[in-house]
């Protein structure tokens, strides 16, 4: 028989055929975008020049204000003076090692990226929350954009939309939205039962129970959730910047191709100031926005 | 009869994935064990019929698992029945849609849980203040009115605190003054005062004894433990195994259970504190109306017993014996029955708890009358009755 050797090869499609296929995707997708693309391009723009926008804005305030700002927020947050205090040291040292402008950029991108997440991620947690048949769609798709290299997906979304602010808003935000949208889900569905009954019984409607019982009972672990994303965001920074995203990403991809260790540290350690920051400052509002339902006595 | 504000009828609850389809099995009489091994469903509640007085505390009791959470949930629908109708002011909630559903829970009934059910992000002001705010009644004056229940519950001064800083027992009072903050004519309670320690339960259901005296609600509590059930209840209905085995007045239950069951239950309850005296006195029989003592002997001879109580137009005036009057009446055949004759002897009370009067009715020679609160006699109380109400039964 022709094929008895299927047992030790495996019988796979031949080269003419996978090459078919590859033909016929590329070229479908490819006149796919020339059809849509600026379309879609022209979509984005209010995105693009809000983007632009913000990282104008933060470039031309004075350092000063912007540290007094970023200070003032941290304390506000946190009413901690250490951590004000951390964060004005953090900021003047990394204006003082020059690297002041690409931090104003990856902050731009990454304050309207995480905003962007919340603004997305919110709902569709929500919607996951109130349907079993929501979630087990979703599920799946947050396993695969949490999984899959990003560079495959920016293949296909550099092709669409070309290299520049809004495909890399597009990748970070693919890879930096799944917490945000899992601990949404999650937080409304460990809101204690009791409560929500209470409300259920005293004729609360499903808009009243959502936004007066669920979501604030929920807070602490979607804050969890929205924290995550803002610290995946700042790690998507460097693969943002090999689609042309200006910020800190940019130095760190360049120390990369000619072996600059220190170019690289530096930048890379201006990356964790920005992420510790955030992170401190989110997490420690939370806290601070909770604290009276700490230890309720519901068991 | 009064008019009943709740009625429930034929009630059924089938719980499983497609309880609809089984409904046959359960009419035609299968228990409940049957249902569950043959198709898998739980029967949660089995033909319940309840008639529900405006103004009367109603206590529904069962051991855990009977399905008396169950069944309040009904009243308001958080739980929808298998089948069955339940009608509230001649209302059919089981035919109200969604938005009147929404505003029958709002404006008709609230409800305490056993777990209190606080929001624990909103201070206890706000927390008695929600029914209000979800009615969409004016932040300024449901504030008020919580104000005015929390004080109502001696809670005032904690307006500002948060659940999880009160104890037990205070989170309890915030779930009770919410529910009267909204002014509905029905309250839920659901084990309400159950995961209290005993002192506390104890001053709650004083609490809300009071509370009903001057607000006269509809009150459907849930219970499983009988002295409370007895001790707030105006009737009882007895749950086992989603099904009413007997409902009834408290004394009914405690003096004629219908099955073993309720007699197994009511065995350990401590009747001298839960019977009054009228509940368990005999007939006022021999009764001495005479004017003369000839009439009264007449009157005597009778009885099965030689003593009679005396009763004038100003009610009981006291106990005679036959042999005093035997001895009057050999004297002078002719006399009037006069006071001399007549023994003071101190009657109980009819709505005295029988606790209260052991040691007097133990000590008298005689079996004792009973009067309302006019003096006029409704009864008789004697050793032999009291030590078989008390006694233990078998």
């Amino acid at each position: 028989m022709a094929d008895s050797n299927w047992l030790t090869e495996f019988p796979q499609l031949d080269r003419g055929e996978l090459r078919d296929i590859r033909k016929a995707l590329d070229s479908g997708y490819r006149e796919f975008s020339r059809e849509y693309g600026e379309l879609i391009e022209s979509f984005f723009d209010p995105l693009l020049t809000f983007l632009v926008w913000f990282e104008k804005l933060l470039l031309a305030t004075p350092w000063s204000i912007v540290i007094i700002a970023v200070a003032g927020l941290a304390y506000w947050a946190s009413r901690s003076w250490k951590l004000g205090l951390g964060v004005v040291i953090s900021f003047l040292l990394i204006g003082y090692f020059g690297m002041w402008d690409n931090t104003m950029r990856t902050m731009s991108i990454i304050l309207v990226c995480t905003f962007l997440a919340i603004a997305l991620g919110v709902p569709i947690g929500i919607a996951m929350a109130r349907s079993d048949r929501t979630q087990a769609i979703v599920t799946p798709a947050l396993d695969i954009m949490q999984t899959m290299p990003a560079f495959v997906y920016l293949i296909p979304v550099v092709m669409l939309l070309g290299i520049g602010k809004i495909p890399g808003v597009i990748a970070v935000i693919i890879y930096a939205i799944p917490p945000v949208i899992r601990l949404t889900n999650l937080g409304i569905r460990l809101v204690d039962k009791d409560v929500l009954e209470a409300a259920t019984a005293y004729g609360a409607n499903p808009l009243q129970r959502l936004l007066g019982i669920q979501l604030p009972l929920a807070m602490p672990t979607i804050m969890a959730g929205i924290n995550q994303t803002i610290m995946m965001a700042l790690s998507m920074v460097v693969i943002a910047s090999m689609i042309g995203v200006k910020g800190l990403g940019q130095p760190v991809l360049k120390s990369i191709t000619n072996q600059y260790f220190t170019l690289g540290l530096f930048n890379g350690l201006a990356i964790v100031a920005l992420a510790i920051t955030f992170d401190r400052v989110s997490q420690a509002y939370a806290k601070r926005a909770q604290r009276h339902m700490g230890g309720l006595n519901n068991d | 009869m009064t008019d009943a504000l709740i009625k429930i009828e034929n009630l059924y609850q089938l719980f499983g994935p497609t309880p609809k389809k089984y409904m046959g099995l359960v009419h035609e009489g299968k228990s409940k064990d049957e249902i569950l091994a043959e198709t898998g469903h739980t029967l949660g509640l089995k033909d319940i019929n309840l008639s529900i007085n405006k103004g009367e505390i109603f206590v529904i009791m069962g051991l855990s698992g009977s399905g008396k959470s169950t069944l309040i949930r009904h009243f308001n629908r958080l739980i929808d029945p298998t089948e069955g109708v339940i009608k509230v002011e001649g209302t059919d909630v089981m035919k109200l849609p969604p938005k009147e559903l929404e505003q029958f829970r709002r404006h008709k009934m609230s409800m305490v849980f056993q777990r209190f059910g606080l929001l624990p992000h909103k201070s206890v002001l706000d927390n008695v203040a929600y029914g209000l705010q979800i009615q969409g009644v004016k932040k300024a004056e449901a504030l008020d009115s919580a104000k005015k229940w929390l004080e109502t519950v001696g809670l005032a001064g904690y307006e500002e605190q948060y659940p999880s800083q009160l104890s037990g027992g205070q989170q309890q009072r915030v779930g009770l003054a919410r529910a009267l903050c909204t002014d509905a004519e029905i309250l839920l309670m659901d084990e309400a005062f159950s995961a209290l320690d005993p002192l506390i339960r104890s001053e709650m259901q004083d609490q809300l004894i009071e509370l009903q005296k001057t607000l006269h609600k509809t009150i459907i509590f849930i219970t499983h433990d009988l002295d409370e059930a007895l001790r707030l209840g105006d009737r009882i209905a007895i749950l086992k195994d989603g099904e009413i085995v007997q409902q009834g007045e408290p004394e009914e239950i405690l003096l004629n259970p219908a099955t073993e069951y309720v007699e197994a239950f009511v065995r350990d309850v401590n009747r001298a504190r839960a019977l009054t005296v009228e509940t368990v006195m005999k007939d006022p029989a021999y009764r001495i109306t005479a004017e003369t003592i000839k009439e009264a002997l007449e009157q005597m001879r009778g009885f099965k017993q030689d003593y009679g109580y005396v009763i004038n137009n100003d009610g009981y005036q006291g106990i005679v014996k036959e042999d005093t009057l035997q001895e009057a009446y050999d004297d002078d055949s002719k006399a009037d029955l006069t006071n001399e004759l007549i023994e003071q002897v101190d009657a109980l009370e009819q709505d005295a708890v029988l606790e209260s009067v052991i040691p007097t009715t133990l000590e008298a020679e005689f079996a004792l009358p009973v009067v309302d609160t006019d003096g006029n006699m409704t009864g008789r109380l004697s050793r032999g009755t009291l030590s078989d109400v008390l006694g233990v039964r078998h």
